[in-house]
């Protein structure tokens, strides 16, 4: 037990040092866990031969992985991606495989291995670009969105790829290592052992049909009835356990659990909890991914490392070569031109994770020789190094020469993908005015909404809410906060609502915020907060419920009841600052001290002085009224 | 059953009011009876002391459609087709207002710029008010001497009215003399108003009526000097 939470320590440590450094350096998560790997690892010894046991652990990661790629991954969305995810994905996987492979065997490589080599080199980092991208804002250019397109054809062909190299098992290796292979495939207790082919084909048919049909048709309901009972470690655990239900069944029939979580991503993508399935895999996906890249590092072999430098480097800057060429080749193919071409051309041409996963599964299925992965290893995880430097190249060097042409440059198209300029939280009463009125007049809205009897009610006037907590971070992250233009929250909980204005104001200050308060000193203390818009919540139907009031008690006019409520709202908020101010001063943020209610007193009273005007002939009690001339006038003319 | 039982009393009644009634008999009888749109607009009606009496006089006219713009669109956000189908569904539009800067208050002038528009008030089939006489129906603040060449305001009232007269040249409306109240701001005071407001209440009767000739009313300066110019000779 001791020994087992001193390691997890050291894991926890490491990642926990090493990953927000290389993150401020610039690098990017996945570096930053390989980093804290060689470490732990090779440098300073730490752990040990324990790593390989904890990789087949964490390789359930990119079991997890794979279903969030499938989550992303809506039909209606890869049907209006075809060209350039069939053109240039797979252009770009094919021609990189194909040249791959063939120096394999130029370096007396069996043709299996060659193909393996080639299927791993053939991907790029998602992690790392997707990353950068969204950090430097290149999301949206058409250099981005090729890369996109190029990624996510890469994500998929993983799925065959993990289904391929099982087939490619080299038989002289298979007799080496026959007891690592008892150990990897220590899970292989499935139950089609000895059963007859047509029966085989029958099991494996009921087995996927029943992952589509489930996520199909089954899991919206439970979901629905977890959402209810309004726990939310229930929904983590209903999410957890569907994802290792599906990946246990897999194993059991013999097939990839990738591909099986996969599939049943691609069934959920279009639910109304896909974003919270996603925030609570995340998590998760995350850790066992960076556990994963730890391990990687952990398993640098550096004495292989340092006999075969020149190769090493050699072979590391041949692949970022080979790869940029092809790149560059298709970016003219492609028409993506100039610096979009470059950024599609640098930000793809290293060796990526899914490079990690391919090796070790091949080492595990005998496809490659432990050599072969002890050199490939230190080569993907040095073109992955470099990527930065890429971005630097083509941040200083090749932007600056385009920047010229720059000023002729059309705007880039508006994305079609999912996000919207305007994210809602709450579709309650107040949240769904807003709503309509933006939705009616043409403006995309991204609904998030934790209440799922709301959800079911709006669904049925067309509304399509997510369901999530909105003042969850990584929600917000994916619902798309870094893209939108402005975010209207309109939920009841106070709390909640503070948060996520702190939250947004401090990481997304570019982000509008829309924000309804309970009452005053929720007002002033979201304006504190930094809240753009404040709106009390009852204000304005009170103000419009007073008209009418004022109109039917003193038999006004209707125009000038409405007169006298507009003069009333500019007063106030001609006092709003002094009050916000006094407000803010006393230090308290649950009531009013002294001077604030002096103030207010002293304020209400000028404007009932102002709505009594005594002598009304030649002042009106609006600053807006239409008031007739003296009769004496008539004697002047 | 009505006119049986007003016969039966007839040598009760004294003849004029006899007379009156059978007018208005026949008035609501007759189908070559005029419908009116009154369209009025006062920005400030706890001020009024001429036009919302007059307003309200009009209001109970059975031939009267009377319509308070500031009233029915307090933000100004005027309903361009439910004013057209008024206009179409009546025979006369009356415009009533106190006169604002040698102009209409300004929701009748917004009212204006957006209800007649081209294709329905003028311009190729613009013709839906073709034949519908236009009256102005105003009060001003100054007194009638102010009105003239020589006075304060270097102007006719019908000269000062001339865009409108315009307007209703273009859309093919008959225009009529204004309706005017001169000296508005003392009118109560000196006791004009009664006299004025049955003055109102013939102009009404006789736009129902069709009793009015627009050629010679056209040769008027003001619809209240051809009323009385008529009263004159018809006595």
């Amino acid at each position: 037990m001791t020994d087992y939470l001193i390691t997890c320590f050291i894991y926890l440590v490491a990642a926990v040092i090493a990953v927000p450094l290389s993150k401020r350096l610039g690098l990017g998560s996945v570096l930053g866990y390989l980093i804290a790997g060689v470490i732990i690892g090779p440098v300073t010894g730490l752990v040990g031969t324990e790593t390989t046991t904890i990789q087949h652990f964490a390789e359930f990661g990119v079991v997890m992985m794979l279903f969030l790629v499938g989550l992303e991954l809506e039909p209606k969305m890869l049907w209006e991606m075809r060209n350039r995810l069939l053109g240039l994905g797979g252009l770009q996987v094919t021609i990189t495989i194909l040249v791959f492979a063939g120096l394999a065997l130029l370096f007396n490589q069996a043709w299996q291995a060659a193909l393996a080599i080639g299927l791993l080199l053939s991907l790029s980092s998602t992690a790392i670009v997707l990353q950068t991208f969204s950090e430097k804002k290149l999301n949206n250019t058409q250099g981005g969105r090729a890369a996109f397109s190029v990624l996510l054809f890469q994500d998929i062909a993983v799925i065959p790829m993990l289904a391929l190299i099982p087939l490619l098992a080299l038989p002289e290796l298979d007799s080496i290592s026959t007891q690592t292979t008892q150990d990897s495939h220590g899970h292989g207790s499935n139950v089609i052992q000895g059963l007859p082919h047509w029966a085989y084909g029958l099991v494996i048919l009921i087995a996927i049909s029943s992952v589509v049909l489930s996520g199909r048709y089954l899991s919206r309901p439970l979901f629905q009835i977890i959402a209810k009972s309004g726990l939310r470690e229930m929904f983590t655990a209903t999410s957890l356990m569907l994802i290792i239900g599906i990946a246990a069944l897999m194993s059991l029939v013999g097939l990839s659990p990738a591909l099986g979580t996969f599939l049943a991503g691609v069934m959920m993508a279009n639910s109304e909890f896909r974003h919270e399935l996603e925030a609570n895999i995340e998590p998760f996906k995350g850790l066992l991914l960076g556990l994963f890249f730890i391990t990687v590092g952990a398993g640098l072999n550096f004495t292989v490392i340092q006999e075969n430098i020149p190769f090493v480097a050699l072979a590391t800057l041949g692949v970022i070569l080979i790869k940029a060429s092809i790149l560059f080749f298709l970016a003219k193919i492609f028409k993506v031109r100039d610096h979009q071409g470059w950024l599609l051309t640098l930000s793809l041409a290293q060796a990526g994770e899914f490079g990690f996963v391919l090796l070790s599964f091949s080492a595990q299925n005998n496809v490659l020789p432990e050599y072969v992965v002890q050199l490939l290893s230190p080569v993907v995880a040095l073109s992955m190094f470099l990527t930065p430097i890429l971005f630097i190249i083509y941040d200083k060097i090749l932007l600056a020469r385009y920047a010229e042409k720059a000023t002729d440059k059309e705007p880039d198209p508006i994305d079609k993908s999912e996000h919207a300029p305007v994210l809602i939280a709450g579709i309650g009463r107040f949240g769904q005015i807003v709503n309509r009125f933006l939705v009616v007049n043409g403006v995309k809205t991204i609904v998030l909404d934790q209440n799922p009897e709301i959800i079911e009610r709006v669904n049925r006037i067309n509304v399509k809410p997510f369901y999530g907590d909105a003042s969850r971070p990584d929600l917000l992250h994916i619902a798309g906060i870094a893209q939108a233009k402005l975010m209207v929250i309109a939920i009841d909980n106070l709390e909640q609502t503070n948060t996520m204005v702190s939250h947004i104001k401090q990481h997304y200050p570019e982000v509008k915020l829309l924000v309804r308060a309970y009452d005053r000193p929720h007002g002033y203390h979201l304006e504190s907060l930094g809240a753009d818009y404040v709106i009390l919540e009852t204000f304005h139907s009170a103000a419009e419920m007073a008209c009418e009031a004022l109109k039917e008690s003193l038999g006004l006019h209707s125009f000038e009841a409405r007169h006298r409520l507009d003069t009333y709202l500019y007063k106030r908020k001609e006092q709003h600052h002094k009050l916000c101010k006094t407000w803010s001063d006393s230090h308290n943020p649950n009531s009013f001290n002294r001077d604030y209610i002096e103030l207010f007193l002293d304020l209400e009273k000028e404007l009932s002085d102002q709505m009594n005007q005594v002598d009304r002939r030649f002042t009106s009690r609006t600053d807006n009224d239409w008031v007739p001339p003296p009769k004496e006038y008539v004697n002047e003319v | 059953m009505l006119l049986i039982a007003t016969t039966g009393k007839y040598e009760e009644l004294h003849s004029a009011d006899v007379i009156l009634s059978i007018t208005a008999l026949i008035n609501i009888i007759c189908i070559m009876s005029k419908s009116m749109l009154l369209l009025f607009a006062h920005p400030a009606q706890s001020h009024s002391n001429i036009n919302l009496p007059l307003f309200e006089r009009a209001k109970r006219h059975s031939h009267v459609t009377a319509v308070d713009l500031y009233s029915e669109y307090q933000r100004s956000h005027i309903n361009v087709k439910k004013e057209q189908q008024r206009l179409i569904e009546h025979d006369v539009v009356i415009m009533q207002f106190p006169f604002y800067w040698y102009s209409t208050p300004a929701i009748l002038k917004h009212w204006q710029d957006l209800v007649l528009q081209y294709g329905f008030a003028f311009g190729k089939n613009g013709t839906a008010l073709h034949e519908k006489p236009l009256l102005c129906a105003l009060s001003t603040g100054a007194p009638e001497h102010a009105y003239t060449a020589e006075g304060a305001n270097g102007f006719t009232i019908r000269e000062l009215l001339r865009p409108l007269e315009a307007t209703a040249h273009l859309c093919g409306m008959p225009y009529l003399p204004p309706f005017v109240l001169h000296g508005g701001l003392t009118a109560h005071e000196d006791g004009r108003l009664q006299q004025h407001s049955n003055l109102w209440q013939t102009v009404l009767d006789q736009l129902a009526g069709d009793e009015i000739n627009l050629n010679k009313a056209d040769k008027h300066n003001t619809l209240n000097e051809y009323l009385l110019a008529k009263g004159g000779s018809s006595q």
